[in-house]
């Protein structure tokens, strides 16, 4: 590995920003966000990032690396090519705050439409419930989703049509599956995400699935299964017979 | 003159991980107002980290498990300093606790008739541990989030409480600003609950985030609380040595829960070198015996990886410097080896140390399931912090509350792995609960507008100085080497006398710390202001220790390397006296109450 390597920073604010160079030597076994703090420490201290763990578990630290939306905890510099700069940008989808920080609090507030978890009444006397392995399984596989957000990133709806007052992208739909898909809830979200949160929108493009950093199935485990229930619900012309019945 | 927007609440909580989460939704369900103030984004909370899982006596895998004998693992692991109230109530709560989650989502892994599974965990008796692979901590977190946001609180993202406001020694309120843009906001409360974490980043090599800044305890001792414990800081055995860029991330101990096993360059299996009497009766006499106790035999006894953090850090340190550690200065922890007992062992191993398999695969280039991993002890958690009534979990402050890892008590001189977890949601809830009581009962305080702009004039000072005053990174660096070095894992009189000179010295420049740029969003700005913090109790950390003469859980020390009948029946005490210098108070221990001391006897 090469000892010094140049990274290309976006700096700025909302009223605009350009692109900084800045070098600095890199060890071996560094990420992208190793270097940003080195950055930040001996040459701009007020570069603005967000960053917690270090360990691809809170997914705080999210941003575009050489056009990728991607965890800089988790990049390593010995996966990118060091004789080119190395360009990292704030994820485009969301308004700029500074620097690599971005306003991602649309997503908190989004996330207050989908109902919440209504569990059955308890198996067990004590008020527990009980549940096999396999039934908790595939709602395990959602409920690693670490709020990164790169999924609500890549997602053309949002980043390129800006459909944010219509569309709760695809980690509202990894989290409505989880909550459709557990054992014990009796909710029904399936009115709501065809009309108020515009299920029908995704053309499956499955650009969520490629960034995910928990490599959740977002598109075939979440999204398709939640589409078959909203077509089983409304347009199935023998449930509907039953229904009107 | 600073301006600043005021956001009143009947109850403020300071810190939103799994104790401010969970003091917030029970102090929301009594009906008060309620504001959660955080530093980071919701749901990024340390909480989010925690790996191996949540104790609770819940019976579910052995049935011999009850609330005594957690109580009395508790007290053991912590070497008898325990506040033993705090110990009673966490281990007879923490079963209802846990199934509270479960009944607001959480999805645990089960066992084979559908319960909540347990895994073993150092210095728990019995498998205690709930957990969800190895992101336990997550599914805590997201838990509760997903529950509070639905109870009525209001959340304010990114902001960092600078002071808490005094009216005549009683809390009114705190004062802060807004990361994003820089502004000043103030919370006038009835009762304020600190849930700020702990105090990682005094030291170079840890687990723990940026937040971890000392901030709830540095807060509650300048506002006059006592801080109890602060010599006992826990060095996690077994946190990742290489790559440099990721040393000190924690590799959690569920991966000696599941059967790995720590070894020397030559090796050997150390650990059954060296087993502490008050465990002897309860360890296993040979490696066979130790792997059947991982793989659930009632009738073996654990393995020695699985004693107490203390201890075991301690050893890995002992090899290291005998020149029996790993090539980058660790020791070697092997989960791989299980492939000669199990078949499929790969996918075991990724199935039970999900987390643990990607952190080594993508940060290390290194496959757990099929070589050894480096590892090596790591600052991890703070035993010390706010001293607070068991019950109520009120300070010595009227109206200031504190739960979870700011405050001190139940871990005594050492914590047992996962009594965190379970410690958030046991104190959390009673913190919530006592201060919305509090803040039923009390009118609120009177704001005092000096205070408020003192704080705000010297927040705003590493401005005037501009970037020709001393560069706040560096200070924050500096004072970490110095912490490792000096008032580490092994501790020495000189060395941390040194180390309050260093302190000393740091301050001095601590206070002509200078930042370019502006308010908004400007990281080195939240660092000159972390920095007072960090050195108060960097200070109270050392001077605490410094007067332990003895060994003691987490504390060693080289010059009294024995354990101290007198100081077995002391705590230490840290508060800010009269003149403002840090007074440090040695202070006997209340006896523990007869019938628990029996069963104590009882579980020996
Ligand atoms: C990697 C790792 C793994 C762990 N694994 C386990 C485990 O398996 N089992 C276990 O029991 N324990 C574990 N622990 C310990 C446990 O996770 C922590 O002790 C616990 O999560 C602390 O929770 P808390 O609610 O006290 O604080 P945190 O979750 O850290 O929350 C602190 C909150 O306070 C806020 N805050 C701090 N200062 C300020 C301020 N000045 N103004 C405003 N807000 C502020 C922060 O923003 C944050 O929201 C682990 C710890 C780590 C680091
Ligand atoms: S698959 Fe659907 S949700 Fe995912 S990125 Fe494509 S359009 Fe968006
Ligand atoms: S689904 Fe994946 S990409 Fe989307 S927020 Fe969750 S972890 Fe991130
Ligand atoms: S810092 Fe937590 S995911 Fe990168």
């Amino acid at each position: 590995m090469s000892n010094q390597a140049m990274f290309r920073i976006w700096r700025g604010d909302s009223s605009g920003g350009a692109l900084q160079d800045y070098k600095t030597p890199v060890d071996e076994g560094m990420v992208v966000l190793d270097a940003i703090h080195r950055i930040q420490a001996e040459q701009a201290p007020d570069l603005a990032v967000r960053w917690n763990c270090k360990a691809g578990k809170c997914g705080s630290c999210s941003a575009e690396i050489n056009g990728m939306p991607r965890l800089m905890c988790m990049t390593r510099l010995n996966q990118l090519n060091l004789d080119m700069p190395v360009i990292v940008e704030p994820m485009h989808a969301f308004p700029l705050i500074r620097d690599l920080v971005t306003d991602v609090s649309w997503n908190f507030e989004v996330k207050k439409t989908i109902k919440p978890f209504k569990p059955r009444s308890p198996d067990a006397a004590d008020g527990t419930w009980r549940m096999q392995q396999e039934d908790v399984d595939r709602v395990q596989e959602f409920r690693k989703c670490i709020e990164c957000f790169l999924c609500q990133d890549v997602c053309h709806v949002l980043r390129e049509h800006h459909k944010h007052d219509e569309f709760i992208g695809p980690r509202y739909f990894v989290y409505a599956a989880a909550l459709e898909m557990h054992p014990l809830d009796v909710e029904d979200r399936v009115k709501d995400l065809k009309d108020k949160h515009n299920l029908g929108y995704c053309n499956i493009t499955t650009c969520c699935r490629q960034v995910c950093p928990e490599s959740i199935t977002i598109t075939e485990n979440a999204i398709i299964p939640l589409k078959e229930r909203v077509v089983d619900q409304f347009f199935d012309p023998l449930k509907r017979f039953f229904r009107i019945l | 003159m600073p301006e600043y927007q005021t956001h009143p609440y009947d109850v403020l909580i300071i810190g939103a991980g799994g104790a401010g989460l969970r003091a917030a939704v029970e102090a929301a369900a009594s009906g008060v107002k309620v504001g959660v103030v955080c530093k980071s984004l919701l749901g990024k909370a340390h909480t989010v980290m925690a790996e191996g899982g949540v104790a609770a006596a819940l019976g579910n895998v052995d049935d011999r498990d009850n609330w005594k004998v957690h109580f009395s693992d508790t007290m053991r692991g912590g070497q008898y300093l325990n506040n033993w109230r705090m110990a009673e109530l966490h281990a007879q709560e923490a079963p209802a606790r846990v199934r509270e989650l479960e009944a607001w989502g959480a999805l645990f892994d089960r066992t084979t008739d559908g319960k909540i599974l347990q895994r073993n965990f150092g210095g728990h008796r019995y498998p205690r541990l709930a957990h969800v692979g190895d992101r336990t901590g997550l599914e805590m977190i997201r838990t509760l989030q997903d529950h509070g946001i639905h109870s009525g609180m209001d959340v304010h993202m990114e902001c960092t409480v600078l002071s808490l406001v005094m009216d005549s020694g009683r809390v009114a309120g705190a004062f802060g600003y807004d990361r994003e843009k820089g502004h000043f906001i103030l919370w006038p409360a009835k009762a304020v609950v600190l849930a700020t974490g702990g105090i990682g980043r005094a030291f170079k090599v840890t687990s723990n985030s940026w937040e971890y800044t000392g901030d709830g305890h540095s807060l509650a001792y300048r506002a006059g609380a006592e801080l109890l414990d602060m010599e006992f800081v826990q060095f996690h055995p077994t946190g990742m040595v290489w790559p440099m860029s990721v040393r000190g991330i924690l590799v959690t101990e569920g991966v000696r829960g599941e059967g790995g096993v720590l070894r020397n360059s030559e090796g050997k299996r150390f650990m059954f070198d060296d087993i502490p009497d008050l465990y002897k009766a309860q360890t296993a006499d040979s490696e066979e015996e130790g792997w059947r106790y991982t793989q659930g035999d009632k009738n073996a006894r654990r393995p020695p990886e699985l004693l107490t953090r203390d201890h075991v850090a301690r050893c890995i340190n002992r090899e290291v410097k005998a020149g029996r550690g790993s090539p980058h200065g660790g020791v070697f922890l092997d989960i791989a080896w299980i492939k000669q007992h199990i078949p499929k062992a790969a996918d075991h191993i990724k199935r039970k140390l999900p987390s643990m398999y990607h952190q080594f695969k993508q940060l290390a280039d290194i496959d757990i399931t099929a070589v050894p991993m480096e590892v090596g002890p790591t600052t991890h958690y703070m035993m010390g912090g706010v001293r607070v009534d068991g019950d109520t979990q009120m300070s010595t402050v009227p109206g200031l509350f504190a739960a979870g890892e700011v405050a001190a008590g139940l871990h005594g001189a050492n914590r047992l792995g996962g009594n965190s977890l379970s410690d958030l949601l046991v104190f959390g809830k009673r913190a919530g609960e006592f201060a919305a009581k509090f803040a039923n009962e009390n009118p609120a305080g009177a704001i005092d507008d000096a205070q408020i702009q003192d704080t705000a004039k010297t927040a705003l000072e590493p401005f005037d100085r501009g970037p020709a005053g001393e560069n706040p990174y560096q200070i924050q660096y500096e004072l970490q080497d110095n912490m490792q070095e000096l008032v580490g894992i092994v501790r020495l009189e000189s060395e941390m006398q040194l180390a309050l000179e260093v302190v000393a010295g740091l301050k001095k420049r601590a206070v002509r710390a200078g930042i370019a740029g502006h308010r908004q969003y400007n990281n080195g700005w939240h660092t000159a202001m972390d920095l007072e913090n960090l050195l108060t109790i960097s200070e109270a950390i050392t001077r605490a220790a410094l007067m332990r003469k003895e060994s003691r859980g987490a504390q060693f020390r080289d010059d009294y390397p024995e354990k101290s009948a007198d100081w077995a029946k002391h705590n230490i005490i840290v508060r800010k006296g009269d003149t403002g210098e840090m007074v440090v108070e040695k202070r006997p221990t209340t006896p523990v109450r007869d019938d628990l001391q029996q069963i104590i006897g009882e579980f020996k």
